[in-house]
Formats: C-alpha cells, sequence, structure tokens
C-alpha cells in the first residue's frame, strides 16, 4: 500500500494485472494460445478459444505474453485493465 | 391538416408539451419547417453553447433510445472533449499546428431501424423530421461537427425522399449550418449497430467492427464521431428549447422522458405509441387493447426477452424498470404473444433469423447461433430428448460475451428467457412431441427468408 502526494492511500498497485481479450473478428481458431496456455484458455466446441474471466495472475504472465506473440492472426492481446 | 392541430404560441413564447401531452408526434400527418416552429418555438440559436447543452442533456438523464439506454450526455461529451482534443496536424505546407480543433467531428443519427419489429423511428422520421434535424444540428454544433448524416432503413425509400427535401429547406432557409447527408442503411439485421453503420460510411462491409477504437475517439472518416437513435435526438431537441427540468416531469426519477415504443403481435391496435417511461406494461398493453387473453409479451426486439403475462403485468415499461424484472427495453419493442400461439415456435423462428442475422464474422457466433436455432427449432417442431435442454442452456453460455457485437448474447438471452417462461411448454413438448399451436401461423413479423 502507497500514499500518493495528497496523502490519500492507493489501493492499486502501481502495474494493475493484465487481463486477456481475444478479438473474435481476427480469430482463427489456430488453437495455439490454448496449446500454450491452457491455464486460463479452453477450447469451445468449434476451437476457439474461450478465455478464463479476471486479471492474469503474476506466475502466468510470461506464458501469457508468449501466447500473444505466438497467436497466428494478432488476435490476442493483453489488456490493461482487464476487460 | 387544420390550423387547431397545431398549438400556437402566445405572446410568441415557444409552448411546451403539458404534463401528460404528446412530445414527439403531435399529430399523425408530417409537421413542415413552418408548423414545426409554431409548434415548439425556433431553436434557441447562440444561447446554447456546446457546454451549456450537454450540460442540460446530462442534467435531463436522457438515455439513447436505439437500444443501448447508454446516458446521452456522456456520449455527446466525450465526442466534444475528443474533438477538442490538442493533437499534432501537419499541414500541406509542412506547417505544424496544435489546434483545439483539428479536424471536425461527425454526427450520425442512426435511423437504421434493422429490428423487423419497430417501427418507431421511421414513423417519428416521417412524422416529425425536423425534431431530428434539429437534434443534429444542436449536437453538430455542441461537438463540433463538420459533418452529419442521418441514416434511414432501407425498408422505407419514401422516409428518406422526404427527409432530404426537409432537410434542404433548412440548409435553404439558413437554419442548418452544418448540411445533413440523408443515406440509405444496407439490408442486414445488423447494419444498423452502431459500428457497422460507421463502417459502411467509410466505405467498407455494413458489419460489426472491434472495439477500441471507439466511434467518440475514431469513427467515420477516422473522426470522433457521435451516434444517437433518431428518438434521442428528437428529444435533445425538446430538451434544448425547454430544459432539463421539463424533460423530467415526464417519466420517473431513474428513467425520465418519455419515449416511442412499438407494440406488436395480438393487440386490437397495434403500432407505435409515446408513453411517460415507467408505466405499468399492463397499461401500455391495455391501451392497444388486448384483442385475446395473452401469454407473455417479447421486450427489447428479437434479440430481447420473454416476460410471462399475467405476472409481468406491473413491470415499468422503462430500461430500469425492466432490467429489473431480468429484461431490457431496448429499441422499445413490446411483442405480445396469445394464449393460441407456441412460444418456443414463435422462439425457435427468431432464433432462425438472428442466426441468418449474423454476420459471420465471429466463430462462436457463426458456429453457436445456427446450433442454437438447431436446437430451440428441435424443442419447437421436432421430437426432443431431455438432453436438448441441457444443450440450449450450454450454448446460450458458449455464445454470450464471445462476439464483436451483442448479437450472440442478445440470442442467448432470448433462448435462456424461453425456455423459463415457456417451461411448462418445454415440458410438454419432450414428453409428447410438439403441441397443435406450434403449428399455427407465425405471430411475430420476420422478413421474408429470415425465418425457416
Amino acid at each position: 500500500m502507497t500514499a500518493n502526494r495528497d496523502g490519500e492511500t492507493l489501493h492499486q498497485p502501481r502495474f494493475p494485472e493484465p487481463g486477456l481479450r481475444v478479438n473474435p473478428i481476427a480469430c482463427e481458431a489456430h488453437g495455439v494460445c490454448i496449446e500454450l496456455l491452457p491455464e486460463l484458455i479452453s477450447a469451445d466446441p468449434w476451437g476457439y478459444p474461450v478465455i478464463r474471466p479476471g486479471p492474469v495472475p503474476l506466475h502466468l504472465q510470461s506464458l501469457a505474453r508468449r501466447a500473444v506473440a505466438a497467436c497466428p492472426t494478432l488476435a490476442l492481446m493483453l489488456t490493461s485493465p482487464p476487460p | 391538416m387544420t390550423a387547431r392541430d397545431v398549438a400556437v404560441p402566445s405572446e410568441g413564447r415557444p409552448l411546451a408539451p403539458a404534463p401528460g401531452e404528446l412530445r414527439l408526434i403531435v399529430r399523425d400527418q408530417p409537421l413542415s419547417l413552418a408548423e414545426h416552429i409554431a409548434r415548439y418555438g425556433p431553436l434557441p440559436a447562440g444561447q446554447l453553447v456546446s457546454h451549456a447543452l450537454i450540460a442540460e442533456v446530462e442534467r435531463s438523464g436522457l438515455t439513447g433510445r436505439g437500444g443501448g439506454a447508454f446516458p446521452a450526455g456522456r456520449k455527446i461529451r466525450a465526442v466534444a472533449e475528443a474533438s477538442m482534443r490538442p493533437r499534432t496536424i501537419r499541414a500541406s505546407g509542412g506547417s505544424v499546428a496544435k489546434g483545439s480543433v483539428a479536424k471536425g467531428s461527425v454526427v450520425v443519427a442512426n435511423g437504421s431501424e434493422s429490428e423487423p419489429a419497430s417501427s418507431k423511428d421511421s414513423v417519428l422520421l416521417s412524422l416529425a423530421p425536423h425534431l431530428v434535424l434539429d437534434g443534429i444540428a444542436l449536437c453538430a454544433s455542441a461537438v463540433g461537427a463538420s459533418r452529419a448524416y442521418l441514416c434511414v432503413g432501407h425498408r422505407t425509400a419514401a422516409i428518406a425522399r422526404s427527409v432530404t427535401e426537409a432537410a434542404a429547406e433548412r440548409v435553404r432557409t439558413g437554419l442548418d449550418s452544418v448540411p445533413v447527408e440523408v443515406t440509405t442503411t444496407a439490408d442486414g439485421y445488423l447494419s444498423g449497430q452502431e459500428n457497422a453503420l460507421i463502417s459502411a460510411l467509410n466505405g467498407n462491409a455494413p458489419l460489426p467492427t472491434f472495439v477500441p477504437p471507439r466511434a467518440a475517439q475514431r469513427g467515420v472518416h477516422r473522426r470522433p464521431t457521435l451516434v444517437l437513435n433518431v428518438e434521442t435526438l428528437a428529444h435533445i431537441a425538446l430538451i434544448a428549447r425547454f430544459g432539463s427540468h421539463w424533460f423530467r416531469a415526464s417519466g420517473t426519477p431513474g428513467a425520465p422522458g418519455s419515449a416511442l415504443v412499438t407494440i406488436t403481435g395480438a393487440v386490437e391496435r397495434p403500432g407505435v405509441r409515446e408513453i411517460p417511461l415507467g408505466t405499468g406494461l399492463g397499461e401500455v398493453l391495455q391501451r392497444s387493447g388486448l384483442s385475446q387473453p395473452a401469454q407473455a409479451v417479447l421486450t427489447g426486439g428479437y434479440f430481447g426477452t420473454w416476460l410471462p403475462l399475467p405476472a409481468a403485468l406491473a413491470v415499468p415499461v422503462s430500461d430500469e424498470g425492466m432490467r429489473a424484472a431480468g429484461a431490457a427495453l431496448g429499441p422499445g419493442v413490446l411483442a405480445v404473444l396469445p394464449e393460441s400461439a407456441c412460444g418456443l415456435a414463435e422462439t425457435a423462428r427468431i432464433a432462425s433469423f438472428l442466426a441468418a442475422g449474423s454476420a459471420g464474422q465471429c466463430g462462436p457466433c457463426r458456429n453457436g447461433l445456427p446450433a442454437l436455432a438447431d436446437a430451440l427449432n428441435w424443442i419447437a417442431f421436432g421430437q426432443p430428448n431431455q438432453d436438448i435442454v441441457g444443450w440450449v442452456e450450454q450454448l446460450s453460455g458458449l455464445v454470450t460475451g464471445r462476439g464483436a457485437c451483442h448479437l450472440p448474447d442478445g440470442a442467448a438471452g432470448l433462448a435462456r428467457s424461453a425456455l423459463r417462461v415457456f417451461a411448462a411448454d418445454v415440458q410438454a413438448h419432450l414428453t409428447a412431441g410438439p403441441c397443435a399451436r406450434a403449428g399455427g401461423p407465425p405471430i411475430l413479423p420476420l422478413p421474408a427468408g429470415g425465418s425457416r
């Protein structure tokens, strides 16, 4: 917990945890993200990614960045704050 | 058309519609520009500067009447701020200017009304075009727009002609500084969706786009764009004249003002009505004349929610009231289902229409909506088993929130509410097959080719 110049207490961490979001128009269900990040992303009956809602926990953030970078259609993105 | 149809302001003062009086549609003939000004008074030009209008609309509590029910004042403010934001522009000569308004923003009046059961926007545009055009002029001035578009539905070519004439008359008389370009929205359930409209005005396919960027940041011609429903703009024309206090004299504190609703289905006098928001559903339907015993009402359009009758008769007709009942007012469609019809058959037909209306851009919607429609058709017309109800619920969960627009969410909400409201019928269909009513003629209107 930190305080700003006006003495207000800031409960939010300085860098809020990011969330994952998919651009459903760009997504073509290659499934790379599902392979790379099964902790947060699962497949629907048609192979499209279903993302667990909420922020990406710290210990999964580097894996999430890898999944974002590996998406062939650049459909997966990290957003801050979470969608 | 007689003189006594038009209220004449005394001592040159505009006449604010009194409490209980209709505000937007004062008679069943179009108001000419002269009659419009005689009825409502001229626009308070110059007196109501940008920030004053925005503040007044914010105080009024007006929400978008196109279905989203987003606070209109906040929407206008976002576009005004985006277009005032200092940004660096490089002129052709190479000089760099840091201006307040780098480029004009754009106002889009949405009268597309692609919802098949709704006709309130086309009725408003044909009977009170100058209220809508007033709203466009006010908003254009409030957000610093250099261009304005009025998009009308493809079903109503005559309206495109009459509003084009109305807009031209205003330019001739020097009323509008920003000319209004009238365009016809493409056919298709989604073509009136805000981002689909912007996409079409940019010369692209009339399909929803991924957000961000938001229209307020980058819309038509990459400029900050204000998209408001035509009824919302008409209310703004009255708020600018008579103030937020007057606006709030109708409706409830949580849902102020009046609204146009389209009542269809099993009523004696279907059509468009203006009601104070918060009026009980029973009273609204009673005024349209319930022609026969009704079992349910579909609220919010085909993207909407079934509410059971008579249980829902006390539900206030407002976004606030409907939300509390698990529904939404949306664009103001109330479709009454008689006892003689099968709610599952109606739902299945609408689900097929929605599946056919999918833009097909997003995988979960492209696959999920046909699957959902198939399952609902199976329940309505086939030999269903118990598993299929679970499959409908699973599919509804799977498609919700997974499209670029809210079409999948709407289809899922419709399906879930049908399983809830017609639960007894579902059990009957599961045990004995389709009921006799399922073979009856469709009650709710669907465009040709939209149903199976």
